[in-house]
């Protein structure tokens, strides 16, 4: 049926729909673009230009030098990189224990831990009593602040559980009659044939971390440990909220700070995008996952 | 026991704090602790629901939620059909591809992009100058608040939120579209007949989870957009709580305006639950 006749609506529609998506990329790519070519332009150009950009005003890398020479960026990249691989490195081996446990047939208590752990997905203690928590156990501008709290995702824990009960039965069974524990049955069996699943909850749980900001913002004061995203927050939103209320500064660093402004919103995003191609298809099954089992 | 960690952590850090709410009840200071601080039963409650507050708080948390459920959640449904009619491979590749791209930028990215492009001068306020537009900065406008966060919803969320109904869409088998295309029915009612009830169990769950949601507006977001003069139409219930709470520290009275918004949030939850069930034999328990 590859030639089926079309009609003249189904034409004009296509034609429509296929105008529809080109529009839809332009929109989703100029935010993009626009920040790239800004990023490059002049700033004593840019401080003057109102509207839309479509090729740098000028050219000058000077956005970039403040940019790299800014030690909190670099800081914050570093953190972000210890919470990052540090954090899913920690959610992983929670939720594989847990998902594990809930996994199998014959757990002790299972229905009750499966209650303990389906009621937090619903309710919860609230901003606040957690805040003071956290407080309470000590862990205020600590890293541990940013990556205990969290360690499971109630949602994960369950794409993983429905992962390892698919696997079938008599695998485990016969390595249990060959003497295996729990743990190499964890590790030997469960974990290898339920590599896609682990493989997108690490994106997950990464990504999660890379893009957090807020609990930080929280538990953290302490300017040498804050994530990118905060530093960036501090950047980005703080000190240009002030610069429109007429906050003070030199005239030389407020030309700058517009241009500064896009070249750090780069250096943060690039990296990501970069990435982002080859990690496409495994987000896309992830998503397909949780969506269709979870 | 392999559950022992996880057993610990979901005590420690997540029923230690459902156990702290009991602050709520109190008036609570960090230096006496849960256990000294006298009780004061339900005057923070009576306090919140009697404050001058609260009318703009439901008021700006229902209109934003609501605006986000009624455009946010069938744009991805839309764009998944859509796609869906898109013939070829490498079209539809190239539009996925593009269209998830947002959803990689991080929200304090992504707010510090909106908020350059809303301010004076700024791209999206310049495109709209020429359709007679004031051109003054869009977030000092308070009732553009909604708008500037439902569509940078969309536009950061609609192709990856169509990924979900596409995987859908694929498992549709072919015969149905055959029969009907026999059967004289065109693309429009193919698309009416088949696939929109194929793909609505999906649409149900993935509705049912957004709806436990209603009460609990993203405070990260608005938090990074608004400012103070705005909170009028802007303000909602978690921002409110965090500026009370952490940053004047009322720990009892803001755990309180918390716990109520919890509690209508589980409601929410069984209630959407229950109701698809009846409409349609499809639930999340």
């Amino acid at each position: 049926m590859s030639r089926i006749r079309r009609s003249r609506g189904e034409q004009i529609f296509n034609v429509f729909n296929i105008a529809f998506m080109i529009l839809l990329m332009l929109a989703c790519l100029y935010p993009f673009w626009y920040v790239i070519m800004a990023s490059f332009s002049r700033p004593t150009l840019i401080l003057g230009h109102r509207g839309g950009l479509l090729f740098p005003l000028g050219f000058s890398l000077q956005a970039y030098e403040a940019v790299f020479a800014n030690r909190s960026i670099w800081i914050g990249y570093y953190n972000t990189i210890i919470y990052v691989v540090g954090g899913t490195c920690i959610n992983i081996v929670m939720t594989i224990m847990g998902a594990y446990y809930l996994s199998r047939r014959f757990a002790p208590c299972k229905k009750f831990v499966m209650l303990l752990i389906l009621f937090t997905m619903y309710f919860s203690g609230g901003m606040i009593p957690t805040f003071l928590n956290i407080r309470n156990l000590g862990l205020l501008d600590t890293r541990w602040a940013i990556l205990l709290p969290g360690a499971i995702s109630t949602f994960n824990l369950i794409i993983m559980r429905t992962a390892f009960a698919s696997i079938d039965a008599s695998m485990e069974e016969s390595a249990m009659l060959d003497g295996a524990g729990h743990w190499t049955i964890m590790f030997r069996i469960m974990l290898p044939l339920a590599k896609a699943t682990v493989a997108v909850l690490v994106l997950y749980y990464g990504v999660g971390h890379w893009n957090s900001w807020f609990s930080a913002m929280l538990y953290l004061s302490n300017e040498a440990l804050k994530p990118l995203q905060l530093v960036l927050r501090e950047i980005l939103i703080v000190n240009s909220a002030n610069a429109t209320q007429g906050g003070g500064g030199d005239a030389d660093s407020e030309l700058l700070s517009e241009t500064i402004q896009y070249a750090t919103i780069l250096v943060a995003t690039v990296p990501i995008l970069c990435l982002y191609p080859f990690l496409q298809k495994y987000f896309v099954k992830g998503m397909m996952v949780g969506a269709l089992k979870g | 026991m392999i559950i022992l960690p996880v057993l610990i952590y979901y005590i420690v850090f997540e029923y230690l704090p459902m156990y702290g709410v009991v602050i709520a009840f109190q008036n609570f200071s960090p230096r006496r602790g849960i256990w000294g601080s006298p009780w004061v039963g339900l005057q923070h409650f009576e306090s919140f629901l009697s404050g001058i507050y609260i009318g703009r708080l439901i008021r700006n948390t229902l209109r934003i939620s609501l605006s986000t459920l009624a455009f946010g959640f069938p744009a991805p449904i839309i764009l998944a059909l859509l796609m869906n009619e898109l013939r070829g491979k490498a079209f539809p590749r190239l539009v996925q591809t593009i269209t998830y791209m947002p959803h990689f930028i991080s929200m304090v990215v992504l707010c510090a992009m909106i908020r350059d492009f809303v301010q004076e001068g700024g791209v999206i306020t310049e495109f709209f100058t020429l359709f007679g537009y004031d051109g003054r900065g869009m977030l000092g406008k308070q009732d553009l608040f909604t708008p500037i966060y439902v569509i940078s919803g969309i536009w950061q969320g609609v192709g990856w939120g169509s990924i979900v109904y596409l995987a859908s869409l694929t498992s549709i088998d072919m015969e149905l579209y055959e029969a009907a295309r026999i059967d004289g029915a065109g693309r429009w009612k193919q698309t009416l007949h088949i696939t929109l009830p194929s793909i609505l169990p999906t649409i149900i769950i993935m509705f049912i989870m957004r709806m436990g949601n209603v009460m609990s507006v993203g405070h990260e977001k608005v938090m990074l957009l608004y400012n103070e003069g705005i909170y009028e139409k802007a303000d909602v219930i978690s921002t409110y709580v965090y500026r009370y709470g952490i940053e004047q520290q009322q720990y009892s009275f803001s755990a309180a305006v918390g716990l109520f918004n919890s509690v209508i949030n589980f409601v929410l939850v069984i209630f959407a639950n229950a109701l698809s069930r009846k409409v349609s034999e499809t639930s999340l328990w």
